[in-house]
């Protein structure tokens, strides 16, 4: 069973800097914000542990995502550590241990990309905070199937390589401070209070 | 239509291809990961789109190990999950100590690095003696390789450190010799190894277990291959028999759950339960 025509999914790619920009963005998310997220952090050895944390400040529940479970509306998922995060047509998520892409594995570009194949033009990237070029590569596919392109601005980034990584690659729809990109998100599921 | 969704028709007809021309079954496998083999596959041989590859494949059988093997469970590393390694140690090596001789099966062993691994946790427990150790995977390349004993030698300090956490007593220094950019594994670890082709989607029960790895294979299977796979090694397990799967992997969803209890305090360790004696 395909991904139902108009689902969305908002896939986000964090680095460097990532954990506190996380916890703005999930922040200034609205308490009824409808879409599912899947997010990769890089360098996270401990990927429940920051689950945990950033649900304890997120108005939406923030769960480790894992293998062969359906994608549930308005809940935010981590990559665990170590594992490819992937999205399967049907609308359940998907791990591997396949080789690193971009030296990282969970990498952004493999979650992009699957969730670009999966959902074409409900998909919603966002590129954060970031000191490699992961997730260039999956905006720029995000983008070639139809879906939206935000990227934090590099100005207001912490680590500015990945960011400037994926508008040199892929462009935008929009670049945006952390709280712009936060209103932006609440704008597009029509939950802006 | 876009050329993903045409890349998806492709795939089906190389499985198809595999099947029928091969009876390689890879039906079984999630959608997702597979693909993004097929890509790598396509990538590294230089042809020009996916037919073109199934194409090749119908007509050139010395093309079918490097394909089975790139679209096959991936390399791993020494120690993986060292807390895993050293949970085998204190939890299931004692019960293997009970046996005068004992099976494990190493289901999917890639390059052979797990296997290595198990067995100098063997030797530093005194039970290699008594184990025999059957490794298996279903591509003829990668066993080749696990035989060898040849890993690379970029990732050794990598495996030194999960060796000292997974409660090593030496150094991983003392198990192989370093030379040109490779580490070559002491042949005396694979005196009681025996590496053997084995397909989990159609082959049945290997041999008589008391400890049975699969580690980050299920994964890669769709619900139904799971199923099955879940089965065989019921089947194949010994009364009291241990099952280690990777750490994201569980049993929960599996329709023999019941046979096995999970072991207390150790992500992904399962004991077949009395009442469920394997053949």
């Amino acid at each position: 069973m395909p991904a139902p025509e108009h689902a969305r999914l908002v896939v986000v790619a964090a680095s460097a800097g990532g954990v506190q920009a996380l916890r703005r963005l999930l922040g200034g998310l609205s308490v009824r914000f409808p879409w599912p997220l899947a997010i990769v952090q890089h360098l996270s050895e401990d990927s429940s542990g920051l689950a945990r944390l950033l649900a304890s400040e997120s108005p939406l529940p923030v769960r480790e995502a894992s293998h062969g479970i359906a994608i549930e509306p308005g809940v935010a998922y981590l990559a665990p550590a170590g594992y490819h995060l992937m999205i399967e047509q049907d609308g359940h998520f998907a791990l591997s241990v396949d080789e690193k892409v971009c030296y990282v594995r969970p990498s952004a570009d493999v979650l992009f990309e699957t969730a670009a194949e999966a959902y074409g033009l409900g998909v919603v990237g966002v590129v954060l905070t970031g000191s490699n070029e992961d997730g260039a590569q999956g905006l720029q596919r995000v983008r070639e199937l139809g879906g939206l392109a935000l990227v934090q601005d590099p100005v207001e980034a912490e680590e500015r390589a990945m960011p400037e990584a994926a508008l040199a690659l892929a462009g935008a729809d929009a670049v945006l401070p952390l709280a712009g990109l936060a209103r932006r998100l609440n704008e597009e599921a029509g939950c802006s209070s | 239509m876009r050329d993903s969704k045409i890349q998806d028709i492709e795939i089906e007809l190389l499985v198809r291809a595999l099947q029928l021309r091969y009876d390689h079954d890879f039906s079984g496998y999630a959608p997702a990961s597979f693909k993004r083999r097929v890509q790598a596959l396509l990538m590294h041989s230089g042809l020009s789109s996916v037919s073109a590859l199934t194409e090749k494949l119908l007509h050139d059988e010395s093309f079918l190990p490097e394909v089975v093997g790139r679209l096959s469970v991936p390399v791993s590393e020494m120690f993986r999950d060292p807390e895993v390694f050293k949970a085998l140690v204190t939890e299931v090596f004692p019960v293997l100590a009970s046996y005068p001789h004992f099976n494990i099966w190493q289901a999917g062993c890639a390059h052979g690095e797990e296997v290595y691994s198990l067995a100098i946790l063997l030797v530093e427990a005194g039970l290699y003696g008594r184990a025999r150790i059957y490794a298996t995977d279903i591509s003829a390349k990668a066993l080749d390789i696990a035989r060898e004993g040849i890993l690379p030698a970029r990732e050794a300090r990598q495996y030194s450190e999960n060796y000292r956490r997974a409660g090593g007593r030496h150094t991983l220094s003392d198990y192989f010799h370093a030379r040109y950019g490779h580490i070559k594994l002491d042949d005396a670890l694979k005196r009681n190894i025996v590496f053997d082709t084995h397909n989990l989607a159609t082959d049945g029960v290997f041999c008589e277990a008391h400890l049975i790895l699969c580690r980050n294979v299920l994964i890669y299977f769709r619900p139904g291959l799971q199923q099955r796979v879940v089965r065989l090694f019921r089947d194949s397990l010994v009364r009291g028999g241990f099952l280690g799967l990777g750490t994201k992997e569980t049993l929960a969803f599996s329709e023999d759950s019941q046979s096995f209890e999970p072991v207390a305090g150790v992500t992904s360790l399962y004991r077949l339960g009395s009442g469920h004696a394997g053949t």
